[in-house]
């Protein structure tokens, strides 16, 4: 028996629905962020009215530190570099189906790492530079890595044990910052790498490095990764559905751990690009304040991003410019530099209910039905 | 005298992990989930302290319970009424709660990042032959005990569970899982508001915007360990407070971190989190819907 013939013409008009759909639904998406965005922005203002602080020449404080000129957009990008590298740890495990919030430790490892060669590696810049990258990947990864396998074989939840990476990683990395890597002219810091190991400010007077670029390759390796190889196939499957990519025969431990192994490597480049690529300290405050929250930063930056590589770049340019701009409204209005972070918990807060919507959408139009239905007695009957 | 400093240490450290743990075990068996407890516990250490500046040591333990109690009850109503994400909305409070504390702090006194609480404004401690004892020790006992009885003896933990294993079993047994889940996550918010409290107004008597370093988490992984059981909790927060107060009292020991640097005494208790939670107890099952959303047929 011949299979019917298709119809070329419905064929066509079937793709076309397909693609409508599909365009629907990133809007929507793209819809649910900008709503999340402006409660966050909402819930900070009136935080700032309520302790007292002009809220909107703090937002225009937060705007022109952000993109007022060619230095602060410079700057808005140097802050989005690390970003989209912690962001990518969060979100790659994410689509793997694993909640891993271990880049904080593994980015510190890495920037520790990165001073250690950088400092130490005398080679011509590109080949230290690399090396740099290179070894601090790997570190992040290594780091990573137990985590991974304490899931896959005992069961520990990533929460858990990544959380617990991330204390000791820093402990460690004080340890290593103070007691082996100490700058013996100063007290604060760390030694600093060597000239051939730093990234020069692309604009000068602004710290935006050539480590841009790398952040968004390894953003763009990591998509071909997920939607165009049979291993991103496998992760985005195990994310899914793990039990389905059992019965089909792969291996849950190698998915596991290709996830974490490569989630560790952003992080540890993460590291990297805050120590060799961010002009003019080029080491580690004896503190690690100047790798600050940036691995939590990325859960943030991920999850508005939407776990999707290119929804982090923009994710990660959108938080780094409320961080480059937050400097500029603390000096315009006074405000403390953390009213970030209470924009970023709400804005996640408000992501985490995406049905919210949906629901609400219901109960007006509800609403609207029964008052323009009936009667007061005919509403009861119709319950 | 190394002996006593180490048991009401042990004693002292457990209580928050205790606390917060024994709550979220009510809530994980009705199926809500709420790894945001890190920031409950610190948003409400920073209320206690309000509260008791204003009105005495027990105004600060309400004001911490009630603020876990509403924020509990945001995250219950993501979870219940919205179906959201339960671990994004978590992850959200723990970063809502770095920014709030953190302007909150100096908002209130002034100076960033620290305040002292003076003695008159904190917990009084009972004395006992080993030592000075927070009375919250004994409440912690009593309210896992109180949870244990709830959760096995009556009505209303039956329902808990139900709601937990098989909400639509539940529900066509008529039992409202929605306000029941509600019920879990206010419970774990009040009990780790109460936690919090405990950590600025009485333990640690300050507040910073890292206060909780943690504990929150570390309760979590106490979750894990008790398999949902209020008494082993008492032990696993004994367990890892005890590693938590060796930390704190090792590191101001100058004979000891001249041998171990101090950053390693102070891994210590993450370290023993961890083997705990990967060696001794391996794999558990929580209950089957734990963590997902109910939706009506």
């Amino acid at each position: 028996m011949d299979p019917r013939p298709v119809d070329p013409q419905q064929l066509q008009a079937m793709a076309r629905r397909e693609r409508v759909r599909q365009v629907r639904g990133a809007l929507g998406s793209v819809a649910e962020i900008a709503i999340a965005l402006v409660i966050g922005l909402g819930v900070g203002a009136l935080v700032m009215r309520a302790s007292g602080y002009n809220w909107l020449l703090a937002y225009r404080g937060l705007v022109l530190g952000a993109f007022g000129d060619q230095w602060a957009i410079a700057d808005t990008l140097a802050s989005a570099t690390p970003l989209i590298l912690t962001g990518l740890v969060f979100g790659l495990s994410a689509r793997a189906g694993y909640f891993n919030i271990g880049a904080q430790g593994q980015m510190v490892i890495g920037a520790v790492v990165a001073v250690a060669v950088g400092a130490y590696f005398s080679a011509p810049p590109w080949l230290a530079v690399t090396v740099v990258f290179l070894v601090s990947g790997l570190a992040g990864a290594v780091w990573a890595l137990p985590a991974a396998f304490l899931k896959a074989t005992r069961g520990v939840h990533e929460v858990i044990s990544t959380i617990m990476f991330n204390w000791i990683a820093h402990y460690t990395a004080l340890y290593l910052v103070f007691n082996v890597l100490n700058d013996p002219r100063s007290a604060e810091r760390t030694v600093r790498v060597l000239p051939g190991a730093r990234l020069g400010a692309l604009v000068p007077g602004a710290d935006m490095t050539s480590a841009l670029f790398v952040a968004v390759a390894v953003a763009i390796g990591i998509y071909w990764l997920l939607w165009h190889s049979p291993w991103g196939y496998e992760m985005r499957i195990a994310g899914l559905n793990p039990s389905a990519l059992r019965y089909a025969g792969a291996n849950p431990l190698w998915s596991v751990n290709l996830t974490f192994i490569l989630a560790g490597v952003a992080a540890g480049i993460a590291g990297a690009t805050q120590v060799i690529g961010r002009p003019p300290t080029y080491a580690l405050y004896g503190d690690l304040s100047n790798l600050g929250d940036l691995g939590f930063d990325g859960i943030a930056v991920a999850l508005i991003g939407r776990n999707h590589p290119l929804g982090i770049i923009a994710a990660a340019v959108f938080i780094g410019a409320m961080g480059a701009g937050a400097r500029m409204m603390q000096i315009m209005a006074g405000v403390p530099l953390d009213m970030v972070r209470i924009v970023h918990g709400t804005v996640i807060i408000a992501l985490a209910a995406p049905e919210v919507w949906s629901l609400l959408g219901k109960f007006l139009g509800r609403l609207r039905a029964e008052r323009n239905a009936a009667p007061a007695h005919a509403r009861t009957l119709q319950r | 005298m190394l002996f006593a400093s180490l048991v009401l240490g042990a004693l002292h450290a457990m209580v928050p992990l205790t606390i917060t743990a024994t709550g979220e075990i009510l809530s994980e068996r009705a199926g809500v989930v709420n790894i945001g407890l890190e920031g409950i516990l610190l948003i409400s250490a920073w209320t206690a302290v309000i509260g008791a500046e204003s009105g005495g040591p027990l105004v600060g333990l309400l004001a911490g319970v009630v603020t876990g109690a509403v924020l509990g009850l945001v995250h219950g109503i993501i979870a219940v009424y919205f179906r959201g994400d339960q671990t994004v909305s978590g992850v959200g409070l723990n970063i809502l709660a770095m920014g709030v504390v953190a302007i909150g702090i100096v908002d209130r006194w002034g100076a960033a990042g620290f305040h002292r609480v003076e003695r008159a404004f904190r917990v009084p401690s009972l004395s006992t032959p080993l030592g000075a004892m927070s009375p919250m020790v004994i409440v912690t006992i009593l309210l896992a005990a109180l949870t244990w009885y709830l959760l096995k003896y009556t009505n209303l933990g039956l329902k808990i569970q139900a709601c937990g294993e098989n909400p639509a079993a539940a529900d066509a047994a008529g039992v409202r899982v929605e306000r029941v889940r509600l019920f879990g996550a206010i419970y774990a918010g009040a009990l780790t508001g109460l936690a919090g409290a405990y950590l600025s107004v009485d333990w640690l008597a300050t507040i910073t915007d890292g206060l909780p370093a943690g504990r929150g988490f570390i309760a979590l992984a106490t979750v894990v360990f008790s398999r949902l059981n209020p008494w082993l909790a008492v032990l696993g927060g004994l367990i890892f407070g005890f590693f938590d107060s060796l930390g704190l009292i090792a590191s101001t020991s100058q004979e000891l971190t001249r041998i171990i640097p101090y950053q390693f005494i102070q891994m210590m208790p993450y370290v023993v989190t961890l083997f705990v939670v990967a060696g001794v107890i391996g794999r558990f099952r929580s209950p089957a819907a734990s963590g997902q959303p109910y939706r009506r047929e």
